[in-house]
């Protein structure tokens, strides 16, 4: 597959954005809202030009400020997702998909499970159908590139979770390079193997959700990735619980029904430090020795393990806790969450 | 409940209003039985009109609609530097008094007028032709359409207009597959606004074009010029006028809900808003 390279600089409202990325599998750009993602999506696709930079599939060369090149969007090998879905509204589901050419309209239709509703106008969709409907348009060109901006953020929490497992396996059946834009680091983690953080318009760290998690090279990756990822393999237990075997050979479980290589997520907050093993409602334990201690303003976080805890600044006292001493890091299993990896 | 004073003033507000506005056009019926009325529009003086009125208004139309919609679809969707002069100066013909609007044409066309030199060298010469009738329909119902157009163009969301590009068609492809479709409501509407507001052209027609049987006398002319003659066939065609009318408007208040994209409600500035 070629590789999509984006080497923008424009200058935006409060800041310039400036970015350089190579695309060649899954890819998220993450960061807050107005840190510039869309845009980034927007010149890539020829719907905004930059002050300056390049924009190339391979050795297709779609954007060059230095030859002045740019070609406009219909001539750019792109399938965008737009966030809200952009489907035409007079036209049928399958009219839609028709739209960007190509002949194997029929097929997409039943490949996204969308067959039934050819006939159907977007206004009586679902908010997952529309979706499906707005990827297989964009696919149904036969695209070098897919772009996706936030796409699930038009969701509803419940569609959310089903819809972003769908995506994820579709996504990893694409043979071409796919950008995903968005604000949560959970669906950037749940969809992609590369995630690069966006902050107004400066990419400030990149690479896998685990290692955003466990080395935050700023106090905002940190922050915004938030959460612990422990990377392992789930199975049913009898009694309706989830058993995640963690790839260290340690045992958790969760409440999640998932089962495969999954992502075991853990909000720091979820989880408790204690001197000795506690004898309470949590069903996760993890022995080791507090690696480090980072303040991040009334509370401290303490790393154990691969697991990172946020405590308040009291407790952390209270426990006297310093780096090198042995504690238990504990967690409850309906505060773990799990996200399909595979 | 009892009606307090205030309320009772609105209602009969409300009643002195409408009274006020369809007596007129009840009596325009009720002089006239409805077997006279009609023996009356196949009077020769009627048919003449009717056809100089339908020939200069659907050639006007026309134009107005092949030239009007590309001009409306780029100031909805551009943003450039003098757009809202551009805008202004679409607008100012609709509050131009209709006496302004002929002299005007006469300045512009007219033999000693700005090109009148330039057509007379052509062997062209405008005033008190068809053409000349056409040109003052033209100049006063053109910026109805482009002005409401305008507002037709700016409901369809911009980004279906992006999301067209992305997908390989063009912008001529996107104009006819999306835009065109999308605002088709609101340009029915402007359209059949701009119509009615052409074929009741009197002012800049009379003072421009002349009020010549056959030629130039169109609907309205004929009214004015049978009120003296034959007040019956003036009658007749005021009522025809009227049945006219309110088919337009008939047309403009249901087309909503046929397109379903878009919806009009008649205000002084008439505005579109997406549904």
């Amino acid at each position: 597959m070629d590789a999509l390279h984006i080497d923008l600089a424009r200058a935006l409202r409060a800041f310039r954005l400036e970015l350089t990325l190579d695309v060649d599998g899954l890819v998220a750009l993450a960061g807050p809202s107005g840190a510039g993602k869309t845009t980034v999506l927007r010149t890539i696709a020829g719907l905004a030009r930059p002050d300056s930079g390049r924009v190339a599939l391979g050795d297709d060369v779609w954007f060059d400020s230095e030859s002045r090149l740019d070609l406009p969007p219909e001539r750019r090998s792109v399938g965008l997702v737009f966030q809200d879905y952009a489907l035409f509204p007079h036209m049928t589901v399958a009219e839609n998909v028709a739209f960007g050419g190509g002949s194997g309209t029929a097929a997409l239709l039943e490949r996204f499970g969308i067959g039934e509703l050819a006939k159907i106008r977007p206004g009586e969709l679902s908010g997952g159908e529309r979706q499906r409907v707005a990827l297989a348009r964009a696919l149904a060109r036969d695209p070098g590139v897919l772009l996706l901006d936030e796409p699930l953020a038009a969701l509803d929490s419940h569609t959310r979770a089903r819809v972003r497992g769908e995506l994820r396996g579709l996504l990893a059946g694409l043979e071409i390079p796919a950008l995903v834009v968005t604000h949560s680091f959970e669906d950037a983690a749940a969809l992609t193997d590369r995630i690069g953080v966006l902050v107004e318009g400066r990419l400030i760290q990149g690479g896998s959700a685990a290692e955003l998690v466990a080395m935050p090279s700023s106090p905002f990756v940190a922050d915004f990735t938030g959460s612990n990822l422990l990377p392992g393999n789930a199975h049913a237990t009898g009694d309706g619980l989830t058993e995640v075997v963690l790839s260290d050979g340690s045992l958790i479980v969760s409440t999640d029904d998932l089962t495969g290589e999954v992502g075991a997520v853990i909000h720091p907050w979820e989880v408790g430090i204690a001197r000795a093993m506690p004898l309470d409602s949590m069903q996760n334990h993890f022995h080791g020795a507090v690696e480090s201690l980072v303040p991040v303003a009334n509370r401290v976080r303490v790393r154990v393990g691969p697991l990172t805890a946020e405590i308040t600044a009291e407790s952390a006292a209270r426990l006297s806790l310093a780096p090198g001493e042995q504690v238990v890091a504990s967690f409850k299993a309906s505060g773990t969450r799990l996200i399909p990896l595979a | 409940m009892r009606r307090r004073p205030f309320d009772v003033l609105l209602a009969v507000s409300v009643g002195l209003v409408l009274a006020f506005l369809l007596l007129p056009l009840l009596a325009l019926f009720l002089r006239i039985a409805p077997r006279d009325l009609l023996s009356q529009l196949t009077s020769e003086v009627a048919v003449d009109a009717l056809v100089v009125s339908l020939k200069t208004s659907l050639i006007a139309h026309a134009a107005v609609l092949l030239v009007g919609t590309p001009a409306a679809y780029l100031l909805a969707t551009r943003r450039f530097r003098g757009r809202s002069l551009m805008l202004t100066l679409v607008e100012l013909p609709l509050v131009l008094p209709p006496a302004v609007a002929g002299i005007a044409l006469f300045a512009a066309f007219g033999r000693a007028g700005l090109l009148g030199d330039t057509l007379d060298a052509a062997g062209i010469s405008i005033p008190f032709t068809q053409t000349a009738v056409v040109f003052a329909v033209v100049f006063v119902s053109s910026p109805f359409y482009v002005r409401l157009g305008v507002s037709a163009f700016e409901a369809v969301d911009p980004r279906l207009l992006e999301a067209s590009r992305t997908l390989g068609a063009g912008p001529s492809r996107t104009f006819f597959r999306v835009a065109l479709p999308l605002a088709g409501g609101g340009l029915s509407a402007a359209s059949a606004l701009a119509f009615a507001r052409g074929l009741g052209e009197f002012g800049a027609t009379i003072m421009f074009a002349g009020s010549l049987q056959g030629v130039t006398q169109t609907l309205p002319l004929a009214i004015y010029a049978q009120l003296d003659l034959d007040f019956d066939v003036a009658l007749a065609l005021g009522a025809f006028l009227v049945v006219v009318s309110v088919a337009v408007l008939l047309t403009v208040k249901l087309l909503p809900s046929w397109t379903r994209f878009t919806s009009i409600s008649l205000g002084p500035s008439a505005r579109f808003d997406s549904s």
